[in-house]
């Protein structure tokens, strides 16, 4: 069988299973009043979010605030304490088993360090949703392993083990196997977190073309202001377990929320202090 | 007074939660084995880790106790005239304690620390996670396979290391101390008996692999997702084991020659 190299190919095959999958409505992602705890301390209070098909959303919002626990909670490993939360029109907190893996193929979810097995090498590690999931003969999965990590640059990585990827690279890898399955949806958790600015500018083109090359539903989460607002079609801003603020990038700009407004301008002091509390400075400074 | 009452009831909840944890777990990692009838490369890749890896460690361990047995069983059997029952008396140790005992022990050093060690950073670099959002499952993939890989290798081990004690025990009674060969052989052969020796040893190997196992790759998977959690998760892998198999080996002890 002869590698399909271009895009263009690369899309149309894309489309296709994209296609097959499609249903009916255009909200991919619904959630309704999600409340969830963890131990006594409320993370989501009364969370609601659509996320429509083919779009980038964006999800920001400060560290700790549950961010990557909402992506959990999308994926179903995590269960709602109360609400619904709707992938794909499936209740993913009340599927079996069994249909909660069927759900997951069609998901693809970048964690935070890539999560890249160890003791695989980037081929093997992106043909191994496929080795696990189909019964694929080796010739088609090096074409589709390699069509996938042409689609990210690494095609010439495939040798190289996880140790020897710098951050950016081993985010690409995972990317190249989080789309082995042709799924209609991706994750990504902080995927610009602590990259240099070269491999920030490639994830956030990678994010954008794959998108719209593939057919994808795109979920980001992050705290990079500019580098996500730069893609995503609607953002969402939550803090302390409620959504704050939502909107376009543009309407976003003009909110009159004070603390949507710090947080998107990256301000060091306002709603949000920038002194953790503490008793008056001068009368801490005299006693003893 | 209160707040001591109250610790303590914390406490013996969270002990509680975590042995109802590890029970669970157990039954659903023991639950992975059509897995491994389907792909027998999974299993004996782990055969290779915690079994062949660990054959070093225990054969030369084996042969040192081996040695020391004959050493100070000469010592106190000479003083009965009783020399030529050397034999029986390092094959009985081995077979019914030491073999199945040391071998435990030492295995939940070598293999066990790295099972937990292994999993526990799988699952605080978000393998695991990773896995299951790609629709497979850790358990299967993963805990299943070393749980039995453990399991299978740990009688085999144990019986390598009692093997080779034995021979070690040999080397220093009958050429080094000048025990007479043929009744240090015979006396073995006619006192050791297959059942209440040799079956008994058998049995406390098994038991001991399946805890050993069972704490190590339980202690990586429930770990606290980061570098401290994993490095706390397999000292304490390593320290239940030993407890955990003392004190089984006692109550096996008990019920096994305890008439
Ligand atoms: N496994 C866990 N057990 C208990 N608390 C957790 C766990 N994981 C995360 N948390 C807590 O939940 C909160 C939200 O975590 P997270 O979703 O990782 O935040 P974010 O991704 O937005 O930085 C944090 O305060 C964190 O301490
Ligand atoms: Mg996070």
């Amino acid at each position: 069988m002869e590698a399909v190299r271009d895009n263009e190919s690369l899309y149309n095959h894309c489309k296709m299973t994209e296609n097959r999958m499609d249903s009916s409505t255009d909200t991919v992602v619904q959630i309704r009043g999600l409340v969830f705890d963890r131990g006594r301390r409320r993370i989501f209070d009364g969370v609601d979010m659509n996320i429509r098909r083919g779009s980038i959303t964006a999800i920001m919002g400060p560290s700790g605030t549950g961010k990557t626990t909402l992506l959990k909670l999308i994926g179903g490993q995590l269960r709602p304490k109360e609400g619904e939360i709707l992938v794909d029109g499936e209740p993913v907190h009340r599927l079996s088993r069994r249909r909660l893996y069927l759900l997951r193929r069609r998901m693809g979810m970048l964690f935070q360090t890539g999560a890249l097995l160890t003791d695989l090498n980037v081929f093997e590690n992106v043909a191994f949703p496929l080795r696990e999931h189909t019964d694929l003969p080796n010739s088609i999965i090096r074409t589709l392993v390699l069509m996938k990590l042409e689609a990210v640059g690494l095609r010439g990585a495939r040798a190289l083990m996880p140790a020897e990827l710098s951050g950016g690279m081993a985010r690409r890898v995972a990317l190249a196997r989080a789309i082995a399955l042709d799924p209609m949806m991706i994750m990504y958790d902080e995927p610009f977190t602590g990259q240099d600015p070269i491999s920030m500018g490639v994830l956030v083109k990678l994010i954008k073309t794959l998108n719209h090359a593939l057919g994808l539903t795109s979920i980001v989460v992050s705290h990079d202001v500019q580098e996500t607002a730069s893609i995503s079609d609607y953002i969402y801003v939550i803090s302390e377990g409620k959504v704050v603020g939502e909107g376009t990038p543009q309407q976003l700009q003009h909110t009159d929320s004070p603390w949507v407004r710090q947080f998107m301008d990256g301000l060091p002091d306002g709603p949000v202090p920038f002194h953790y509390p503490a008793p008056d400075y001068h009368k801490d400074l005299l006693q003893c | 007074m209160l707040d001591s009452l109250q610790r303590l009831g914390e406490f013996s909840l969270d002990v509680f939660a975590k042995l109802g944890r590890a029970n669970l777990f157990f039954l659903q990692a023991l639950a992975g084995a059509p897995e491994m009838i389907l792909r027998p490369g999974l299993l004996i890749r782990q055969l290779y880790m915690v079994g062949v890896l660990s054959i070093l460690l225990i054969s030369l361990s084996g042969f040192f106790v081996g040695m020391v047995l004959g050493l100070q069983g000469y010592n106190v059997l000479s003083d009965f005239g009783a020399e030529e029952s050397l034999g029986v008396m390092i094959a009985a140790s081995l077979v019914r304690e030491l073999g199945p005992v040391v071998t435990a022990l030492l295995f939940s050093g070598r293999a066990g620390s790295a099972l937990t060690a292994e999993i526990g950073l799988m699952k605080a670099t978000e393998q695991l996670s990773g896995m299951e959002m790609m629709a497979v499952d850790p358990m299967r993939r993963i805990v299943a396979p070393r749980l039995y890989a453990g399991i299978l290798a740990m009688p085999l081990l144990s019986a390598m290391f009692t093997y080779i004690g034995i021979q070690g025990g040999y080397l220093v009674g009958v050429p080094l101390l000048g025990v007479d060969e043929g009744s240090f052989w015979s006396q073995m052969q006619s006192s050791i008996d297959f059942h209440e020796d040799i079956v008994n040893g058998i049995i406390k190997s098994i038991v001991f692999g399946i805890i050993v196992t069972w704490i190590a790759v339980f202690e990586g998977y429930d770990c606290i997702p980061t570098s401290e959690g994993v490095s706390r998760a397999t000292t304490h892998s390593v320290v239940y084991s030993a407890f955990a198999v003392l004190g089984s080996d006692f109550i096996l002890t008990a019920l096994m020659f305890g008439e």
